[in-house]
């Protein structure tokens, strides 16, 4: 669980950092997006890298999304008799959210691929020019709706996640490290999400086009 | 005041007329001359005072005799051996998971024996010995101030008012060092230095810092420690835990200890367990007092089925009450809390000088206004002096009507202990860095802020010195039958020195214990006793008596008999103990032992988690037992120790023992039935290796 | 002060449970929380009703015996334990909602009384020093840093009463074995054992039937005894040391 989510934590920076490219303009994005196919060429082939990240991905996403619902069955069968009043004195908001924002993830990047990898639903338009789809799925109102909620719920994931990572991992045995990471967490759920967010909203408001 | 002490309520006389003198007692012209109590004989009737006869005296045969020093080891050699292949073949009973019971279930499973451990507690980790806050006594002598086995052994005798067993105390000395050793291994966390070493500090007026701690948890820690050692051997096959099970009867067969009868206290069940040996480490019986520092459950049941089976009962009168209490707040209590008595070191205690003033604010009472009683009564002393005498004179202070806090009943029961001088002496800080914890937790039990306002203490029955007699073997008088722990009579006389209890129990289970107890097992395994009919008259006894108990249906509830007996215990046979006083005690307790029996009230049903039940049990026990405490207090006309007659004090009225008469250990017989009088055996003590002294602390 | 309370009750393991409503007078401040129940207990007494059965020994807030969901906390609302709860830290009149540890590791015997027995299970896993009585050394010949001999101790100040698996919402056992895993592993004479003991609790844990930690918190927030929560980091730590350096 741990290491999957860090995988995933690791692909969310960088893939948020590659899509910053897209300040740069048309040009810059596009040739960002065909370099991550011509990467290592020639030992690797066309999108070999890329293939490689993906199966990364997916393996991930199985080992991931099989650990999440092993300890969501455990926990249900560990406590049968829910209780009538019960008060969260010490959980986060975010760590209560992980199980229904992990489903919520899970449903956005089928939606993600269908939109931009696979080009089956584009809402605003498809297009040969990577940056274009872009400009053309983020002109549309809702479609920038789930991408604000889907980073809400990344952000919220991505807070618990990295600590309790860290607290797996063994890496928080002190109170000093735990309060370290406890900061870290904070800062990258919300260094991500707003670099996420960031070019589709300036495409809604028409600065990209 | 009326004859029935439901409320607790003064003295009569006292709280009226209101002497202003400490000393002053009411009984001062029944006081016994100066030769002494007079010698008691027994009527036509062979009763002595109507109450007990006289039987043989009982000697301990078990002890290799002197030098004491070399006793110990000549008394292991001496001792026969088991053949590890016939350990397995070898059950053993242990009643009690306490330090004392887990210790010697643990070590007896080690060597290979089949140990049966019973608790009532859902978890050998929770006995009594749990609560133990100040810490352990070993001669280890790390300080290099002087400490030496023959030391710890000398303070312990004379702490114990010089009526405990020389030899018993001597072993025990000497064996504490090892009890470090061993809860070092396990992974106790004692206080260390930062250097890694082992911390130590002084405790209960000695002289010496001898005294291990963990924090204020020594006792959490000990049992801890004993309780993984217990579980090791769980795992490993050896020891059988049954948690919430109680003993409720001894088999005896052939005059041999062979099993006892226990309840499933969650499914009502009567069990039979059968062994070759009984080890009863079930505790202390300071709950007849109702209100005590000692747990809910704690009970004398193991023990006093063991007595009606034919143990005999030592010094049953011995009982320790502890001066730094918190005192009780109101009809509801159901228990009381001990605070360290280390709060005496910088705290002073004082109540007002004028009954007027008790319900003032403590703080607007002046200077000239208020009674530091102990400086003015102990000046070389003052609030330092020992347990009884300081709770003895807050008794008498509220005696006088002098006591401040909530009235409870029509009393007011609790002392100032203030700091307010030592804040000013020493700082808010320092006085936070060394007592933050007890504040603490005086203000989350009373809601009140010592920082602010004065603590109110009250003293508080915390240990029983008392216990079934054992033999240098720590063997009762039903062959087969062993008794270590607070269960025991044998190491603390009259009153116990802080911190040895939990030495004791440790040394008992751990290192006594094992080697005794192979004396007998030798000649085990023992012939099979399952269709004998003792053994299913001992389970029939128990279920006539739990149906007789819920059969009754009455109109009072367990609870409020035990609060009964417990005000009558605690006014007559407490801290100050008077021949009239005793007297009427014994009278109000047979008749609410009657009107127990005729009108209790236990509701629900035998075969489900009964807790009415089980305090049932345990009451009608403590009734029995109260009674024989009393005749046992009313029978010892002296002072000692923990055990107060108005009739035998110094004319500073202090303790005033009398060696030439009482220098035995009283060790009672059941008679035969409830109503039946018990029988004394006196043991003598001889004093060998240490000189018999009168304290004195003025 | 006056309360109602909302009550579990439940007559034995194998029957099913239901609330029932009662009320209490007279409490005042200073009775602790088995005190008032203690109250109610001799109403239901007088009244021929089934007293409410619920577990304490020490009342002192060691043994680890009491506890109950109070209100939908461990041990109530403030950090101790059930029988150090005093009634003033309830406001007159208030309702309150008192049920049992729920989880299933944890069966109900009766009303709030449940089996905790499976720590028992995982300290008999591996949670103690093998040593035989009598085959110690001399305390002083091995010495413990003064940090690590503190830690220790924060560590084995756990009582058991199982406050942490009540409020996780996973009800896992986790802060109460990483307690026991930290309190040996910080000590010298626990490094022998440290990584098979920490293999063989987790395993037991898991066989009780506790869930899985995905590191809430709440457990520490409900203890009465403050172990903090980086103990289990600690036996995450002990545990994947264990795992790389298994012999196979
Ligand atoms: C508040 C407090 C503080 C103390 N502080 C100190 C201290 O600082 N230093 C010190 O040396 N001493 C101290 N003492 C005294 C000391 O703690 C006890 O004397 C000692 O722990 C007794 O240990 P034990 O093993 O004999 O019995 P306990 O620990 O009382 O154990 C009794 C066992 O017997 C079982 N049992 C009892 N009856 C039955 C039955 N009928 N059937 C089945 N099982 C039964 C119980 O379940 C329990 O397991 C203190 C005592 C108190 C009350
Ligand atoms: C795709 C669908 C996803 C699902 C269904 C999902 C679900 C979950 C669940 C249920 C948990 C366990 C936490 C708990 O139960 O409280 C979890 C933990 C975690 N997730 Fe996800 N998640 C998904 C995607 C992601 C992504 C995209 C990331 C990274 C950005 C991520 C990072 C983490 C991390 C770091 C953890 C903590 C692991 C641990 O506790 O050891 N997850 N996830
Ligand atoms: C507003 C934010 C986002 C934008 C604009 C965006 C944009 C894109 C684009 C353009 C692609 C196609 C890249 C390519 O094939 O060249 C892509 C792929 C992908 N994105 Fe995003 N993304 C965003 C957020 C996210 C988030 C939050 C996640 C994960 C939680 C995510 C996960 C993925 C995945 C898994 C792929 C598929 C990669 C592949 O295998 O091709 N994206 N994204
Ligand atoms: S860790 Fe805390 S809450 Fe859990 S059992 Fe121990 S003391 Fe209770
Ligand atoms: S609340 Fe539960 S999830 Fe882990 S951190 Fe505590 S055990
Ligand atoms: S009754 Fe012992 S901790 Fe509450």
């Amino acid at each position: 669980m741990a290491v999957t989510g860090a995988i995933f934590v690791g692909y969310v920076a960088l893939h948020m950092y590659g899509n910053l490219m897209a300040f740069g303009g048309q040009q810059t994005f596009d040739t960002y997006a065909h370099h991550l196919r011509t990467f290592g060429q020639p030992m690797l082939p066309y999108s070999g890298l890329l293939w490689v990240v993906r199966l990364v991905l997916v393996l991930s996403l199985v080992g991931h999304v099989y650990a999440a619902f092993k300890l969501w069955s455990r926990a249900d069968s560990a406590r049968s008799t829910k209780y009538a009043v019960k008060k969260a004195t010490k959980a986060t908001f975010s760590s209560k959210w992980m199980r229904w924002g992990g489903v919520a993830l899970l449903v956005f990047v089928i939606w993600h691929i269908l939109q931009f990898t696979t080009r089956t639903v584009t809402p605003g338009g498809d297009s040969d020019s990577p940056y274009l789809r872009l400009v053309n799925g983020f002109s549309v109102w809702w479609v920038f709706l789930i991408y604000v909620v889907a980073l809400f719920a990344l952000a919220m994931h991505l807070r618990h996640g990295i600590w309790s990572a860290c607290q797996t991992l063994g890496w928080t045995s002190s109170v000093l490290s735990a309060r370290i990471v406890n900061a870290i967490a904070i800062a990258i759920a919300v260094i991500i999400p707003l670099g996420f967010v960031l070019p589709p909203f300036f495409i809604l408001i028409g600065v990209l086009n | 005041m009326s004859d029935t002490p439901q409320q607790p309520a003064a003295e009569p006389g006292r709280a009226q007329d209101g002497a202003a003198t400490a000393s002053a007692t009411p009984a001062a012209d029944a006081a016994f001359g100066p030769d002494g109590p007079p010698v008691h004989r027994p009527g036509p009737d062979g009763l002595v005072d109507g109450l007990y006869r006289v039987g043989e005296p009982i000697a301990d045969t078990a002890y290799p005799g002197d030098p004491i020093a070399t006793a110990w080891d000549r008394a292991q050699f001496e001792s026969d051996l088991v053949n590890p292949a016939n350990r397995r073949k070898l059950k053993v009973i242990i009643v009690g998971t306490g330090l004392a019971g887990a210790s010697a279930g643990a070590t007896l499973g080690e060597a290979g024996y089949q140990v049966k451990s019973f608790c009532y507690q859902d978890s050998p980790r929770r006995a009594h010995s749990i609560a133990a806050q100040g810490g352990i006594n070993a001669a280890k002598n790390y300080k290099e101030d002087g400490d030496s086995v023959y030391r710890l052994f000398y303070d312990t005798v004379k702490g114990g008012d010089y009526r405990s067993r020389e030899s018993n105390v001597y072993r025990l000395a000497e064996v504490s060092a090892n009890i470090i050793d061993q809860c070092v291994a396990q992974g106790v966390p004692f206080a260390r230095d930062y250097g890694g070493l082992l911390d130590n500090r002084s405790f209960g007026g000695v002289q010496v810092s001898r005294t291990f701690y963990a924090r204020g948890q020594t006792g959490q820690q000990l049992l801890i420690g004993a309780y993984q050692a217990l579980e090791r051997q769980v795992a490993a096959g050896t020891v059988e835990t049954f948690t919430r099970h109680e003993m409720l009867e001894l088999i005896v067969v052939d005059g041999k200890a062979r099993g006892i009868i226990a309840r499933d206290m969650v499914t009502g069940e009567i069990e039979t367990h059968l062994a070759d040996a009984v080890v009863l480490a079930s505790g202390g019986y300071g709950n007849v007092f109702f209100l005590s520092t000692n747990a809910m459950g704690c009970n004398v049941t193991a023990s006093w089925r063991a007595y009606r089976k034919g143990a005999y009962f030592a010094n049953p009168c011995y009982t320790q009450i502890h001066p730094t209490c918190i005192p009780v707040s109101g009809e509801h209590q159901s228990k009381l809390t001990l605070m360290s008595e280390s709060l005496r070191n910088d705290g002073r205690i004082w109540v007002p000088k004028r009954r007027e003033d008790v319900e003032k604010d403590p703080r607007d009472i002046p200077e000239a206004d208020r009674d530091y009683y102990l400086e003015r009564i102990y000046p070389a002393f003052g609030n330092l002096v020992p347990r009884d005498i300081a709770s003895r004179q807050a008794k008498n202070m509220c005696d006088e009507g002098r006591g401040v806090g909530p009235k409870v009943g029509d009393f007011r029961r609790g002392v100032y202990l203030d700091f307010s001088d030592a804040i000013a002496r020493l700082g808010l800080d320092a006085v936070k860095a060394k007592y933050g914890n007890l504040f603490d937790m005086y203000a989350r039990i009373t809601g009140e802020d010592p920082y602010q306002v004065p603590m109110r203490i009250y003293p508080a029955v915390h240990y029983t010195m008392g216990g079934l007699w054992v033999d240098y073997d720590l063997q009762s008088t039903i062959p087969g039958m062993y008794v270590i722990g607070e269960a025991n009579f044998s190491d603390h006389g009259a009153n116990r020195l802080g911190a040895s209890a939990l030495m004791q129990g440790l040394s008992d289970g751990y290192f006594v214990l094992p080697n005794t107890i192979r004396n007998y097992l030798t000649s085990g395994p023992f012939e099979d006793v399952a269709d004998r009919p003792e053994v299913a008259e001992a389970a029939e006894a128990v279920r006539a008596r739990i149906e007789k108990l819920l059969s009754i249906n009455g109109d009072r509830s367990v609870d409020s008999f035990h609060r009964e007996l417990g005000h009558i215990m605690w006014e007559y046979c407490g801290m100050e103990r008077t021949e009239e006083g005793l007297t009427k005690a014994i009278s109000l307790i047979r008749s609410l032992r009657d009107e127990f029996w005729r009108n209790v009230r236990v509701l629900g049903e035998n075969d489900e988690l009964n807790q009415s039940l089980e305090k049932a049990g345990r009451v009608a026990d403590f009734l029995e037992l109260g009674e024989l405490m009393c005749i046992d207090a009313l029978h010892r006309r002296e002072s000692c120790g923990g055990h107060f007659r108005a009739e035998s004090q110094t004319p500073e009225g202090e303790a005033l023992r009398h060696d030439d008469q009482f220098l035995y250990v009283a060790a009672w017989q059941w008679g035969g039935g409830v109503n039946e009088p018990p029988i004394l055996h006196k043991e003598d003590l001889d004093y060998h290796n240490i000189q018999l002294k009168q304290r004195s602390y003025k | 002060m006056r309360f109602s309370l909302k009550i579990w009750r439940q007559p034995s393991a194998e029957t099913k449970g239901s609330f029932a409503m009662y009320q209490v007078d007279d409490i005042t401040g200073d009775m602790s929380f088995l005190e008032m129940l203690d109250v109610l207990n001799e109403g239901l007494i007088a009244r021929g009703e089934d007293p409410v059965a619920f577990d304490s020994d020490c009342r002192e807030g060691i043994c680890g015996a009491c506890g109950m969901m109070i209100s939908g906390q461990a041990h109530g609302p403030e950090v101790t334990t059930t029988c150090q709860l005093h009634m003033r830290s309830f406001t007159d009149g208030d309702t309150i909602v008192i049920e049992p540890w729920r989880a299933n590791a944890f069966p109900v015997l009766k009303d709030l009384v449940v089996d905790r027995s499976a720590f028992d299970r995982i300290i008999q896993a591996g949670g103690y020093i093998t040593v035989n009585t009598g085959a110690a050394p001399e305390a002083h010949s091995v010495p413990v840093p003064k940090p690590n001999a503190d830690r220790a101790f924060d560590a084995a100040t756990c009582i058991g009463c199982g406050a942490c698996v009540a409020a996780c919402p996973n009800a896992s056992g986790m802060l109460f074995m990483a307690a026991k895993v930290t309190h040996l592993g910080e000590l010298p004479q626990g490094q022998p054992e440290r990584a098979s003991r920490v293999v063989k609790m987790v395993n037991q844990h898991d066989h009780e039937g506790f869930g899985g930690c995905t590191n809430i918190g709440e457990c520490a927030g409900a203890c009465p005894k403050e172990i903090p929560l980086d103990v289990i980091s600690q036996l995450n730590n002990d545990m994947r040391h264990a795992m790389r350096h298994q012999p196979s």
